[in-house]
């Protein structure tokens, strides 16, 4: 019970760290890694939730949910960081002209 | 039958997503065929649901809370019914505005963004639901992006950043809900959901994610840039769907499963952002110097009304008068969809004739385009809330509600709402009446200036005549 309370405590202090690390942080990267760190939270808070001590086997919606999760966040980390590259190129090239 | 057609809803234009990224080079056919087909296939589906009452079906057999089921009742088909005839529209408008380069990144995210949101409308589970929202947040930002200017991608990195914090924040609410009850189908939360700590976290966290992509005020700040800098059909489909879906959402869960846990507080800090946004929007709209930015800050306004209708709905005592006040708010949004989608096609086309939208400057090219020009009036019409739009239906009896129980604030700050946006209008159409000579074509580009023209159309006269089958329609399921 401690132990998936801490699991769980821990999942939500992630998931509080990254929110404020997005809201704080203007760089590109480091909203992008806080938002996996809420991510990260939210998973961790879902796999403690699975739990159902050593003799019962584990709730398996819970796993499902985060495999689904992590697919999804990372397509879209995949997807910002090619913004990002975009307004890389285009900030070099506009330097290269000037 | 119906069983199929609930699933065919989001398997159509899913299906013609991947057809489409597979054949590129016939992109625009296939692409308008599946929009078709799932077009028809809501109509038949809402048709269904007008006859017999709500449908339901469980995938595989699994029913809930094992397996995941789609649903169909009143608001999802009244939500269905508008997305789907708007998103035709603009699939027709897409199909001769992009060039042969844009439409293969066009047609193939489009289908997905329109999966995405007949899923959204359908689904009764809560994390299927997070799902969608994310499939929606995903290909709105790169249909967003899509003409590659920098403006469009950064004001779209920053939409995509912060739906991705509002999918988190809901997901996190999703998991709480999980931790205390132990399932996800909205239908058995409802029945065991008490109010306490964890509900109203999880309620606070779902809502607070999903106001920021309903972009409520002062969570508006990213939909401007965003709005304003896309391909116009892709504006239209953003502006008059994509923020409307959250909006759905917030309005969904709040019917059906966070009842016992609202009180009057939350509903009237929801109505007092709502109404921040309906002068803040309006006001910004009025001195916008760009025509698709006066649009979507005029989105950001009208997002406002919809969020003032919750303290009119918290006060009101379950009946009659509640429920026409759902009925209402609604064919508000409804309204909302076909005008500003309406509005954003024609812009689009007044951009392109005059190669920028510059309001100050725009008097030739609007007047070169009477269909486009007309379009803009007809939506503005349905904007402002002039009879017989069903803007101005929907209006009145909210208003007439707050009266009678006595909220006259809400009632000034939806009539300073209607002045405002009444200024900017007449703004827009006052710079259509300046050159010599009037041309003498009307319609000059029958394949983009049909589509607009049809949805503006829609919500100045269709929906406040004939929204009598709205009542109906939400009888079954919604209200009492």
């Amino acid at each position: 019970m401690i132990t998936q309370f801490l699991y769980g405590g821990s999942g939500i202090l992630l998931f509080l760290l990254g929110t404020w690390s997005f809201i704080v942080h203007p760089p590109l990267i480091r909203k992008l890694i806080a938002i996996n760190v809420m991510g990260a939270g939210v998973f961790h808070t879902l796999v403690a939730l699975a739990y159902r001590g050593l003799t019962a086997p584990a709730d398996p919606v819970p796993h499902a949910l985060v495999l689904t999760g992590i697919v999804v966040a990372v397509s879209a980390t995949a997807l910002a960081l090619a913004f990002g590259q975009r307004l890389d190129r285009d900030h070099g090239s506009s330097a290269d002209d000037d | 039958m119906m069983i199929d057609l609930l699933a065919l809803a989001v398997a159509f234009p899913l299906l013609g997503a991947v057809v489409v990224t597979a054949t590129p080079s016939h992109a625009r056919g296939l692409g308008l065929a599946s929009a078709v087909l799932t077009t028809l296939t809501s109509l038949v589906l809402s048709l269904g649901v007008w006859r017999d009452g709500s449908v339901r079906s469980d995938f595989g057999g699994w029913g809930a809370p094992l397996g995941i089921g789609l649903q169909a009742d009143g608001l999802s088909v009244a939500m269905l019914v508008m997305s789907n005839l708007v998103a035709l529209a603009v699939s027709v408008y897409a199909g001769s505005y992009f060039s042969a380069t844009a439409r293969r990144h066009f047609w193939p995210l489009w289908l997905l963004l329109w999966s995405a949101l007949n899923g959204l409308f359908l689904a009764t589970d809560l994390f299927n639901l997070y799902v969608t929202l994310e499939l929606l947040g995903l290909s709105a930002a790169a249909l967003g992006a899509l003409s590659g200017t920098r403006a469009a991608v950064a004001a779209n990195l920053r939409y995509l950043l912060v739906g991705l914090l509002g999918s988190m924040t809901y997901l996190m609410g999703v998991a709480l809900l999980y931790s205390r009850y132990g399932m996800l189908d909205i239908g058995l939360l409802a029945e065991v959901i008490e109010p306490g700590l964890v509900a109203w976290t999880a309620m606070a966290l779902m809502f607070s994610g999903l106001f920021l992509k309903a972009a409520l005020f002062p969570m508006h700040f990213w939909l401007p840039p965003a709005h304003a800098n896309a391909p116009a059909p892709v504006s239209a489909a953003l502006s008059a769907l994509v923020v409307k879906a959250a909006f759905y959402l917030v309005l969904r869960l709040w019917l059906d499963l966070f009842d016992p846990v609202l009180n009057a507080s939350v509903a009237n800090v929801l109505g007092l952002l709502g109404a921040g946004a309906v002068i803040w929007g309006s006001w910004r709209a009025l001195r916008a110097e760009r025509l698709k930015l006066l649009a979507a800050y005029s989105t950001v306004a009208q997002m406002g009304y919809l969020f003032i209708a919750f303290p009119l709905l918290v006060a009101t005592p379950p009946g009659l008068a509640r429920d026409n006040l759902l009925a209402a708010v609604v064919l508000l949004a409804m309204t909302h969809g076909f005008a500003k989608a309406g509005f954003f096609l024609a812009a689009g086309l007044v951009q392109k004739t005059a190669g920028h939208d510059r309001i100050n400057e725009l008097g030739g090219a609007a007047q070169a385009l009477p269909a486009a020009t007309f379009a803009i009036g007809l939506a503005g019409v349905a904007l402002i809330g002039l009879p017989p739009s069903g803007t101005f239906l929907a209006k009145w009896i909210m208003i007439e509600q707050a009266m009678i129980q006595g909220l006259w604030w809400w009632v000034v700050v939806i009539m300073l709402g209607t002045l405002l946006a009444a200024a900017y209008i007449f703004r827009v159409l006052g710079h259509a009446f300046n050159r010599e000579p009037t041309p003498y074509r009307f319609v000059n580009d029958a394949r983009t200036e049909i589509p607009a023209l049809l949805l503006a159309f829609i919500s100045a006269f269709v929906l406040g005549l004939i929204a009598q089958p709205l009542w109906t329609l939400l009888d079954q399921g919604v209200l009492g």
